[in-house]
């Protein structure tokens, strides 16, 4: 069954990679739908292949088989140029490692993905925008190396969320904070959702970030463990 | 992403590693500064040589004994009674002037003072045919001819290296090979040339010359200065003078035992020569490009590697192949564009203080840095930067997005 409003919909997506003479199965066979304004967690043992899941949910990486709709649009079979520009405009990354570019200043690091997506009229403005809703209004000049982790979080989740996109994906988003600021960006993350209904996916291991979110999916061995759980 | 924020991004990354910019630029300023200066000296040692050609005088044609392309047998010389064909107007009708010469080298001194210079015998058209100013006194006459007079008429030069001064000497007398010669005027200076100095040199008449300092056999002389009547006819006269010299000479059949350069033939082969000069250091130079091309794709590769994550991360939030393609290229492009910019300067630079040394060392020329030069230069430079960055951008363009976020 097929909701209207899922904006993901995975069908048996399977990633292999060869490594010599053995294949790893990062994904086998493993299919899961997200609703629009869900706040999903996606948790499991290390190397049961949650952020080959985020990958390919992100667009960064495609299946080895399976089909994978974003907006009902059928992503498994685009070319890389479509791939880019279905990242650009309806998924936003958090990295654990934040992942700035540390020779130029918050407010630039902000404005890429609108660059990469042709926008020169009021970009600068939608940059400070989304640094003001993160809350650092009054660090849109620092670069990285001049904010703290919490900080550099932050202008990672305006990058993501600058160009509106139907999804925020964040692989481990407080692994490499402090509880406090790990706390302050999932309290961030979820009233985006509330503000704004964008669709969030977190891979975590932390049990207390899970319990934060509406529902928890369980990868297993390149498999969802209990898939469509009530919410 | 558009035009000017890839360049301002380029220049910011290019800026964030200054020396790492700075020494792969040095590559091709080198190149760069070597192919100007190159060209520049080329054009100017042209300009100098051709020159130093036309300031010998105009519409001139050169008569040689001997044939330079083939051997030929028995040989004769140039006589005077050659001369005398040629200046026939009814043999040679585009014949204006003709002026033999013989010369040597001969010991001049006076009061103590010595010099080794180079001596003519020449006639009065002599002064026609070379054009010659005279900024005292007179030039040879027929009666000095004649009267096989011990006149003498001096180069600006030689008067410095035997008086210190170049006014007042008419009537001085200097001895030549130890025989006394009066000095009856003075050439003005046709200034140096890249044969050495023109301006060094002894001129006395044919007949006095012939007698007692260069001693020839039959009358004969070295070469035969012909003016032909106007610029149209000069090869027209030159095949008269040809005609002239086979007839008198019975070489109607086989080959020349002479032979007819005019001008024009020394400048093209002043021309050919500076040329394959030119060619050949400007070879040398595109090598020195080439090195400073390997140079800079070495640094983007090194520098594609180093930003692994960086491109990794662009491909993550939206950037295409194409937009991480224009952004290496872009920096490979400007950082040798830059090169080229200073290469040029390094090279008009280089031109001017050659052409100071050759100033200062007595053969003056003037480097030439010819518009032309600085667009090739310039278009050059960029196409290297462009060739050489293709590839490293190619393979940064080409990560897979998620192996390049992995990467540490
Ligand atoms: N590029 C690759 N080449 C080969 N094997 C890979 C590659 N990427 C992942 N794998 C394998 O796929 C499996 C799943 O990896 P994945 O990174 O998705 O795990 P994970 O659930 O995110 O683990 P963790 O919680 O430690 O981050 C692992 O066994 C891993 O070794
Ligand atoms: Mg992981």
């Amino acid at each position: 069954m097929s909701a209207p409003d899922a904006v993901i919909r995975a069908v048996e997506l399977t990633k292999t990679y060869r490594m010599g003479e053995v294949d790893v199965h990062a994904l086998n066979g493993a299919s899961l739908e997200i609703y629009r304004g869900e706040v999903v967690a996606i948790t499991g043992p290390s190397g049961s292949g949650k952020s080959t899941m985020m990958n390919i949910l992100g667009c960064l990486d495609r299946p080895t088989s399976g089909e994978y709709y974003l907006d009902g649009e059928l992503v498994s079979s685009l070319n890389d140029d479509q791939l880019a520009s279905v990242r650009n405009r309806k998924v936003g990354f958090v990295f654990q490692s934040f992942n700035l570019l540390s020779r130029t200043t918050a407010l630039a690091n902000v404005e890429l993905p609108l660059r990469y997506a042709g926008i020169t009229k009021g970009r600068t403005d939608r940059a400070r925008q989304a640094l003001v809703a993160v809350g650092l209004a009054n660090r849109i000049h620092h670069r990285p190396t001049e904010l703290s982790g919490g900080q550099q979080q932050r202008v990672a989740i305006a990058r993501a969320l600058v160009n509106d996109p139907a999804m925020l994906l964040a692989d481990e988003p407080t692994g490499n904070l402090d509880s406090h600021s790990g706390k302050e960006i999932m309290e961030l993350i979820l009233t985006l959702n509330k503000e704004r209904g964008t669709t969030i996916i977190i891979v975590t291991h932390d049990p207390a970030i899970a319990a934060q979110t509406q529902r928890t999916i369980r990868i297993m061995d390149g498999k969802v463990e209990q898939p469509e759980a009530a919410r | 992403m558009n035009f000017t924020q890839a360049i301002r991004e380029a220049i910011e990354s290019l800026s964030a590693n200054k020396m790492r910019s700075g020494l792969t630029m040095l590559g091709i300023i080198i190149g760069v500064a070597a192919v100007i200066a190159m060209l520049a000296v080329g054009a100017g040692a042209q300009n100098s040589i051709t020159g130093s050609i036309s300031g010998i005088g105009s519409n001139l044609l050169f008569v040689f004994s001997g044939n330079m392309q083939e051997q030929v047998r028995n040989e004769k010389p140039l006589t005077m009674d050659d001369a005398n064909a040629i200046a026939d107007p009814f043999q040679a009708p585009s014949v204006a002037a003709v002026a033999p010469v013989v010369q040597g080298n001969a010991e001049v001194t006076f009061a103590g003072e010595t010099a080794n210079t180079s001596i003519m015998g020449v006639t009065p058209d002599y002064q026609l045919v070379r054009n010659y100013e005279l900024t005292e006194g007179v030039f040879i006459s027929e009666d000095d001819m004649l009267a096989r007079a011990s006149v003498a008429v001096l180069g600006p030069d030689l008067a410095d290296k035997l008086f210190g001064r170049r006014d007042g000497i008419v009537g001085e007398i200097i001895r030549v090979e130890g025989q006394p010669f009066r000095v009856i005027g003075l050439l003005q200076s046709k200034g140096g040339s890249t044969f050495g100095s023109q301006d060094d040199v002894l001129l006395a008449p044919m007949t006095t010359t012939t007698a007692r300092l260069i001693r020839r056999t039959r009358e004969r002389i070295d070469v035969i200065y012909v003016q032909a009547v106007n610029a149209d006819q000069v090869s027209q006269a030159s095949e008269e003078v040809a005609e002239v010299l086979r007839q008198r000479h019975r070489t109607l059949l086989g080959e020349d035992d002479f032979t007819v350069f005019s001008q024009q033939d020394f400048v093209a082969t002043a021309q050919t020569i500076t040329n394959v000069l030119t060619i050949f250091l400007g070879g040398i130079a595109a090598i020195s490009l080439l090195v400073g091309g390997i140079g800079i794709m070495n640094i983007m590769l090194v520098s594609v590697t180093e930003r692994t994550r960086e491109i990794g991360l662009r491909k993550a939030i939206g950037a295409r192949r194409r937009d991480i393609l224009i952004q290496f290229l872009t920096e490979s492009s400007l950082l040798s564009l830059f090169g080229g910019l200073i290469g040029i300067g390094l090279g008009y630079l280089i031109a001017f203080i050659v052409g100071r040394v050759a100033a200062a060392s007595g053969t003056p020329f003037v480097p030439q840095v010819s518009l032309d030069a600085i667009l090739l230069a310039t278009l050059f430079s960029t196409a290297v930067g462009l060739f050489f960055g293709l590839y490293p951008a190619n393979r940064a363009a080409g990560l897979e997005p998620v192996e390049a976020l992995r990467y540490e």
